[in-house]
């Protein structure tokens, strides 16, 4: 790409300029069946194998809404403490695309069904809130590939091929007022407020939020204003961001490279750009001054949508624990700092230790694993920790066996190493390995007594009153028995045999 | 009295008694396809082999002593813009020219059901869009009145169908009065239902908000035995109304109109009306009033402004309902050479697949929805529309029906109004009020007008879900006139 990169170093812009951030995001909802009928919605299906009349927009086909596509989006709205409309309609936004199949989406106008609400999130020990402004739902498109081109888009692709597979698929969409005010915490604010949005749809239960799959999409809006200006600067939506590191990397980006154009007495361009996931950089895409007319009216295919009020109370009345309360409980219940809490949230670990602790462990033995051995075991193979084939469960009889004395852990690792290869259980592994603590006091006192007389040195001088000097000797039982002996007892033992009171 | 001059309910009655077959009655209805098709041009495809295939099915059901419907074996002609898997679709446009859809519309479900032969798909205005059928891409269909002359629009294939005894049956669909006019200018019947209260599901939409599905036929009774074999709610379409067809062969076998309530819209007559016409339609309150029926003036001042709210709602809905055919993944694709885009390829289509009229609406609808139009254009026509349904419940509070003439004039000649789109549309000024409120109206013959000796339409509304009604009175009326006649109408017209 032959973009000339002018930016200026963040900390400078952010001395010079006010950022405004607004955030649109998508969320593709985890209900069986598409939006408008029957289809199947498995991701990674065969291409345009998940398909009929209605999602093909084939002539005569009508739409039929998914009752629980609107029961989630309500439960989405009322999650953010958004007002739920009691009659809504669903309009049609006109626009030719190939991988549309109608060439117009069935979207939501000017009659959201939720609006006006917020989400807290917190970034370094703040709490900042963001405006909801309208949570609606639409269908998805299809999925094009552009082969062939410099730019992977459709122009001067040599032919593009289309999966009509995610076409129909519910889509909630979720639109936050300008957030001002955040300052050089931009960044972190709309990271946060992704992983927070998230972490809601998941308690929900309403979409498995991939962003590596695209069932959680973002479009980053950021805007720039001179310190002490009263007036918002133009923005940028720059679309398709597909990581929470990449929200990060895009705002921060996008500060940069508009202070830089606004430092040198450019103008920003109200566009949209495209965010690259190699670079972090955003290059121009299509311009809002050729913005088209979506010629918006109300569907005529579908009634309207008129939840009654006491549904939407009873939805409410359901609504399960929300994450900021459920982390709130947890922190209490495991004791940790919010420090802690705050890097098993970053590390993806919360539920895992949850889990964890669920199935017997304490909770500070579950965090050790999974935010220390697991957690460096996930980074090397730039894995997910939940993506470890490894259960929380069998984190939990781990941590038993070595509560119990079975394992040190030092073998406790090895265990875990046999987990990830797929060996089995831990017990089976343990068994299979020969992991097990050398608990024999017999055979203890043979190595011990093997180690002693090789050693004669350390022995006297422990036999002299220096039991510092037994450290050497407890790693010689340790070395000769492979790890498997419990230093702690062999200690014990190596004391007793020098006649040293312990 | 040949198979083909008898009506559906007389054929279905001697096929239950066994003295014909339904092969027998699909056959001489072949017959009679091939003997005058090629001067009317009813059908866009005949599908003879699998008409007598369907017909052996319903005799082989009836020998096996299955309980059948009153229309089993009875054949028909189907619109072709409902889908049908084992035939082409082509809503009479160039752009789905060949197309064979993979699903059947449920219109066409519902007749397979109840043992309909279907003879085959008949010819319509492009898309639905006119009222003579010439806007066809693959010529007019000519009125079986008179070979020069226009059998109506759109679904003026099912109407010529019928009336030139090629069917006893066909189905059609009214947006504007697309089964209505051109019922009226071919001396038959013809029913637009509350709207909803018919499946649109594979129905090639042209307004989504007001196309209508519904029956043509010979007789009043015909035409209700036909709306309620394919009526009633079907989920596939969620704008169909979660409610039981309206008795409609009930009333049609009632013909009672003593005591009951009828209104004149006042705003229907005069000027533009054919005085042949006019002269029809004051025999026809005539004969109400002669039959005991209580005929009174009624205003319905919105009404004026149909025409226009019409000609914003529906080519603002068509601009987006044809947008799907690009080309893409069916029907015609043109200039896909290699060296050109996406976009253009899908432009050269619809340039090449369309035509003009299609073209004409188009460019209407994406010009109303437009921004900074929308308020003046589809939202005003919008609140029209508001104000015609209040007018129909002021009326109906004062009245059991209302009636009009079906359409201004008589079958025009064809080519007359090619060039001219607005005299076109003037011909459905009278049906277009209850498409916008979503009426049930019907058309029966009453009689030809002195100038020109064509057949004159007499239209009766009646309230949402009253389809009923128009049956009551349009089979009084049709008794009444054929009692002075000495028969139906359609036996005044040329043998072809």
């Amino acid at each position: 790409m032959t973009t000339t990169r002018s930016v200026m170093p963040f900390d400078e812009a952010l001395e010079r300029f006010e950022p405004v951030l607004g955030l649109e995001t998508h969320v593709e909802l985890g209900t069986e069946s598409k939006m408008f009928c029957g289809c199947p919605t498995a991701f990674g299906a065969p291409p345009n194998t998940q398909v009929c009349p209605v999602c093909l927009a084939l002539p005569g086909a009508l739409p039929v809404a998914n009752d629980q596509a609107i029961e989630s989006t309500i439960r989405i709205g009322l999650a953010l403490n958004c007002t739920i409309a009691e009659w809504c309609r669903f309009a049609r936004k006109n626009y030719f695309y190939p991988d549309m199949p109608k060439n117009y989406q069935i979207s939501q106008y000017d009659e959201p069904l939720c609006t006006d609400g917020h989400l807290d999130v917190e970034v370094d020990g703040r709490t900042v809130r963001v405006e909801i402004e309208r949570v609606h739902l639409e269908e998805d498109t299809g999925k094009s590939t552009h082969v062939g081109g410099a730019t992977g888009r459709i122009h001067g692709a040599d032919y593009s091929i289309v999966d009509y597979n995610r076409a129909g698929i519910p889509l909630v969409e979720i639109v936050t007022r300008p957030i001002a005010g955040t300052d050089r915490l931009a960044p972190e604010v709309a990271r946060a407020y992704v992983t927070e949005l998230r972490e809601l749809m998941r308690s929900l239960g309403v979409s498995d939020v991939r962003m590596e799959q695209g069932s959680l999409r973002c479009d980053v809006n950021v805007s720039l204003m001179p310190r002490g200006a009263a007036e918002w600067g133009t923005r940028t939506e720059t679309k398709n961001v597909n990581s929470l590191r990449s929200v990060e990397r895009a705002v921060r980006g996008e500060i940069e490279r508009q202070a830089a154009v606004l430092a040198d007495g450019g103008r920003i361009v109200q566009e949209t750009r495209h965010f690259h996931e190699d670079t972090g950089a955003t290059t121009s895409g299509r311009s809002k001054e050729e913005a088209q007319d979506y010629r918006y009216f109300p569907e005529p295919d579908l009634l309207p949508i008129a939840p009654a009020p006491e549904w939407v109370e009873e939805l409410r009345a359901r609504l399960p624990e929300l994450p900021t309360a459920r982390r709130r409980r947890l922190q209490a219940e495991w004791g940790v700092s919010d420090l802690d809490m705050a890097a098993m949230r970053n590390a993806d670990a919360v539920d895992l230790v949850e889990a964890t602790v669920a199935a017997g462990a304490p909770a500070a033995d579950a965090r050790k694993w999974w935010m220390g051995e697991l957690a460096r075991r996930a980074n090397e193979s730039g894995t997910a920790l939940a993506d470890l084939p490894i259960e929380p469960g069998q984190i939990a009889r781990v941590v038993e066996l070595v509560a119990s004395g079975a394992l040190t852990d030092k073998l406790a690792r090895q265990v875990l190493e046999g987990l990830l290869a797929g060996e089995g259980s831990p017990d089976e592994i343990v068994e299979a390995r020969g992991l097990r603590v050398v608990s024999d006091e017999g055979e203890l006192i043979a190595i011990i007594d093997q180690v002693l007389a090789a050693n004669t040195d350390a022995a006297d001088k422990v036999r002299a009153g220096k039991v510092a000097a037994a450290g050497a000797l407890v790693g010689g039982v340790m070395k000769a028995s492979r790890g498997k002996a419990d230093a702690a007892r062999a200690r014990e033992l190596i004391l007793q045999r020098l006649g040293v009171a312990g | 009295m040949s198979l083909t001059h008898r009506n559906a309910a007389e054929l279905g009655a001697l096929m239950a008694a066994g003295e014909v077959s339904a092969v027998e009655v699909a056959q001489a209805h072949l017959d009679r396809v091939a003997e005058v098709d090629s001067r009317v041009h009813a059908f866009l495809h005949v599908a003879a082999e699998s008409a007598l295939e369907q017909a052996r099915a319903v005799d082989a059901r009836r020998a096996a002593g299955e309980k059948l419907g009153p229309l089993a074996g009875v054949p028909i002609a189907h619109k072709d813009v409902f889908t049908t898997r084992d035939m082409p679709t082509t809503a009479g446009s160039k752009i789905l020219e060949g197309y064979r859809p993979p699903y059947d519309a449920t219109v066409t479900t519902r007749l397979r059901e109840a043992g309909l032969v279907i003879l085959g798909k008949t010819n319509l205005d492009e898309f639905a869009m006119g009222s003579s059928t010439e806007n066809s891409a693959y010529g007019p269909t000519r009125n079986p009145w008179d070979l020069d002359r226009v059998p109506g629009g759109s679904s003026g294939g099912s109407s010529a169908a019928v009336a030139s005894y090629q069917a006893p049956l066909s189905t059609g669909t009214d947006t504007g009065g697309s089964i209505r006019q051109p019922a009226a200018v071919t001396g038959i019947v013809g029913m637009k239902p509350t709207y909803g209260g018919s499946s649109r599901y594979g129905l090639i939409a042209f307004a989504s908000s007001l196309d209508t599905p519904g029956p043509f036929a010979r007789t009043v009774l015909d035409a209700a035995l036909l709306h309620e074999a394919f009526s009633g709610h079907d989920v596939m379409d969620t704008t169909s109304i979660h409610a039981e067809v309206p008795p409609v062969v009930e009333a049609a076998r009632q013909a009672d109109v003593a005591g009951l309530r009828v209104g004149v819209v006042r705003e229907f007559g005069g000027e533009g009306y054919q005085p042949g016409v006019t002269a029809r339609f004051q025999e026809a309150v005539e004969l109400l009033e002669s039959l005991g029926a209580k005929v009174t003036e009624v205003s319905c001042p919105s009404f004026t402004y149909a025409l226009p709210a019409y000609y914003l709602i529906a080519p603002s809905e068509c601009s987006s309902n044809l947008a799907r055919f690009d080309g893409m993944r069916y029907g015609l694709r043109v200039a896909d050479d290699g060296t050109r885009s996406a976009e253009e390829v899908m432009a050269l289509t619809r340039a090449a697949g369309f035509g003009a009229e299609v073209k004409r609406r188009i460019m209407l609808g994406t010009y109303a929805l437009s921004s900074g139009y929308y308020d003046a254009y589809y939202g005003s026509a919008q609140k029209v529309r508001t104000l015609i349904a209040r007018d129909f419940e002021a009326a109906f509070h004062q009245v059991d029906v209302l009636i009009s003439p079906t359409t201004p004039t008589t079958a025009f000649p064809i080519g007359e109004r090619a060039d001219d789109p607005m005299a076109m549309y003037l011909a459905d000024l009278c049906t277009i009020p209850a498409n916008l409120a979503g009426n049930a109206a019907i058309s029966v013959p009453c009689g030809r007008a002195d100038e020109d000796g064509l057949p004159v339409g007499l239209q009766i509304m009646a309230p949402v879900l009253g389809d009923d009604r128009c049956y009551r009175v349009g089979a009084a009326v049709e008794k009444a006139f054929e009692d002075r006649w000495g028969g139906p109408l359609l036996k005044e017209a040329p043998s072809l």
